[in-house]
């Protein structure tokens, strides 16, 4: 694929245009990096440094936060609990989500569009006060403390977004091909399978990022739903919070260590954001 | 036209089922709660509509009310075009564009009460980057004491937060725009402009709605950040919607209006989204016809 921007950028003329979005990109990039350096900085310091004095680098480097997180095994299950309903949660939201997509961009039907909207009504509903009905309901159903439950209850958010996500993706792929498919003797699973999600790579990279995202960082539910087996990270993290005052030092390092799995995820993903889809060539 | 099938409801079945089973039931729950006086889990009495209709007048809530709208339109302002602008100057291709990607997606994963924790400490004046640059360059800045400061660094940190959000669905949006519509604008001499204007925009409209509906949402519904930056102070200054629905729910224990505040809330959004959706929507299909002329 050729490099479509800059091939319309410098055919106006506007070489010093093309500069500008460098200079722009550069400055947010550099806004976005401050505070993720000041964390992690803030990571490698004692806590009597934090608080005590300003500096860009740690004085006393020290490795004892990430040490504690480490050797504790309360703080890294946090992690291992995170990333396996996670992972579940992702992987169900995908294959609900594809299907769904499908048709809502191939097809009309009885209620289409508004069960397409109340999909993502389910994403609108401010939390604290739902949080004593999740807790009844997955107890009722014997859910509580697993990592399925927590996986299932965040289906609520992550489904209706990569079914929206999905759906913008599969609407800019023109039907002709699957009519060609079609009269070519596919069959549908064999079509969607070997054709269609093909070409959507793309979106299926963005909406498996959205999910792995929105469910990482999701603390209300995760922490109303789980105890002990399945406590996750970021409930882990709120007893930094302490009568003794604040363990800056350690909610940093444990910070830092949460952005890792994700930064993986992208890192992965990032072909499929970037390639776009290849029908432009043919 | 898209071809009438009814089938296609077997399609969707396993989203609604999925969805259902967590959404429905702690709905009707709350619905449940909303029209009864809990004085303990045994005595219940019927109430009707009286919550709501205190919920109503409660000036303090209009107030909360007010400031969320701000808010969630000034993020909207900011957020939207900040990240078209951002997917736009992203490279396209090689090692670099890998390496913005994650640099831009890093402060989406952090967890939620972290990114107010990191806030905090980054925007004090003894000890934080960004207070000690500010005080050096004689503002006289303190998100603890004074409301605009604590609003503005509550609005700045939720820029740094999600703009990623829409710059990540913007580029993937521009990088599923075929070759072939730039090379047909290169012919025709298209403006750099017009490119934006009648290929790149037009065909980032899909992202663009979720973007803009998620953000909308998101941003009307923020909680944790704030709550750990600034507790809500100076004063009411950054205290939001949510936060007054938790002291309700979680501080007093007040069920019943706690759940006649979240509904109408939850209808307060849900009115705004499908306001802006069909806005978004009416937007997009008269951008199409024009393009037909």
């Amino acid at each position: 694929m050729s490099n479509t921007i800059r091939v319309v950028a410098s055919d106006a003329g506007t070489r010093p245009g093309f500069k500008k979005r460098t200079i722009f990109l550069i400055a947010y990039l550099v806004f976005a990096i401050l505070p993720i350096y000041w964390m992690i900085n803030m990571s490698f310091k004692t806590n009597e440094e934090i608080v005590a004095s300003f500096s860009f680098f740690p004085q006393a480097f020290t490795w004892d936060n990430y040490r504690t997180i480490f050797t504790d095994v309360s703080w890294y299950s946090g992690y291992i609990n995170s990333l396996i309903y996670v992972a579940i949660n992702v992987v169900i939201s995908l294959t609900v989500a594809l299907p769904a997509a499908y048709a809502f961009s191939r097809y009309q039907f009885m209620g289409d569009k508004h069960v397409f909207f109340w999909l993502l009504t389910n994403r609108m509903t401010p939390g604290a006060v739902f949080l004593l009905p999740f807790f009844q309901l997955y107890t009722a159903v014997g859910l509580m403390d697993t990592h399925l439950g927590v996986a299932l209850a965040h289906l609520v958010f992550n489904v209706p977004l990569a079914v929206w996500i999905l759906e913008g993706f599969m609407s800019g792929i023109p039907r002709e091909i699957d009519e060609t498919a079609y009269i070519d003797g596919y069959s549908f699973p064999r079509f969607f399978l070997t054709i269609f999600v093909p070409l959507i790579k793309a979106g299926i990279g963005v909406a498996a990022f959205f999910c792995f995202m929105f469910s990482w960082v999701e603390l209300l539910l995760a922490r109303t739903l789980t105890s002990v087996n399945a406590k996750p990270i970021v409930a882990t993290m709120t007893r930094t919070v302490s009568a003794a005052g604040m363990d800056w030092a350690t909610l940093a390092a444990a910070g830092v260590l949460t952005i890792v799995p994700g930064a993986i995820v992208i890192w992965f993903v990032r072909h499929y954001i970037a390639k776009g889809f290849a029908m432009g060539r043919v | 036209m898209k071809p009438v099938n009814q089938k296609a409801w077997f399609l969707i079945l396993p989203v609604l089922l999925c969805v259902a089973f967590s959404a429905i039931l702690p709905l009707m729950t709350v619905v449940n709660y909303s029209v009864q006086d809990i004085i303990s889990p045994e005595r219940r009495v019927f109430v009707g509509t009286e919550w709501f209709t205190s919920v109503m007048r409660d000036s303090d809530l209009h107030e909360a009310l007010w400031r969320q709208l701000v808010y969630s339109f000034s993020v909207l302002a900011i957020e939207i075009p900040l990240g078209i602008m951002l997917a736009l100057a992203m490279p396209a291709k090689t090692w670099r564009s890998s390496a913005v990607l994650v640099i831009v997606a890093l402060s989406l994963l952090i967890p939620w009460n972290v990114v107010g924790t990191i806030w905090q400490i980054f925007g004090r004046s003894d000890i934080g980057l960004l207070g000690v640059t500010l005080a050096k360059v004689g503002i006289d800045y303190n998100y603890t004491g004074d409301s605009l400061d604590a609003w503005l660094t509550v609005l700045v940190m939720d820029v740094w937060h999600w703009t990623p959000l829409v710059a990540l669905l913007c580029y993937a949006g521009l990088r599923s725009i075929p070759d072939a519509y730039y090379q047909a604008a290169q012919i025709d001499g298209a403006s750099k402009f017009a490119v934006f204007r009648y290929i790149q925009l037009p065909k980032m409209r899909g992202v663009l709605m979720i973007a803009v509906l998620l953000r909308f949402m998101d941003s009307f519904m923020i909680y944790t950040e704030p709550f750990v930056l600034t507790g809500g102070g100076p004063g009411n200054a950054t205290t939001f919607l949510s936060q007054y629905l938790t002291q309700k729910a979680v501080g007093q224990f007040d069920l019943g209006p706690a759940a006649a505040f979240s509904l109408i809330y939850f209808l307060i959004i849900l009115l705004l989204c499908f306001v802006l959706y069909n806005w978004m929507q009416r937007v997009g299909t008269t951008d199409k016809e024009g393009a037909h002329e």
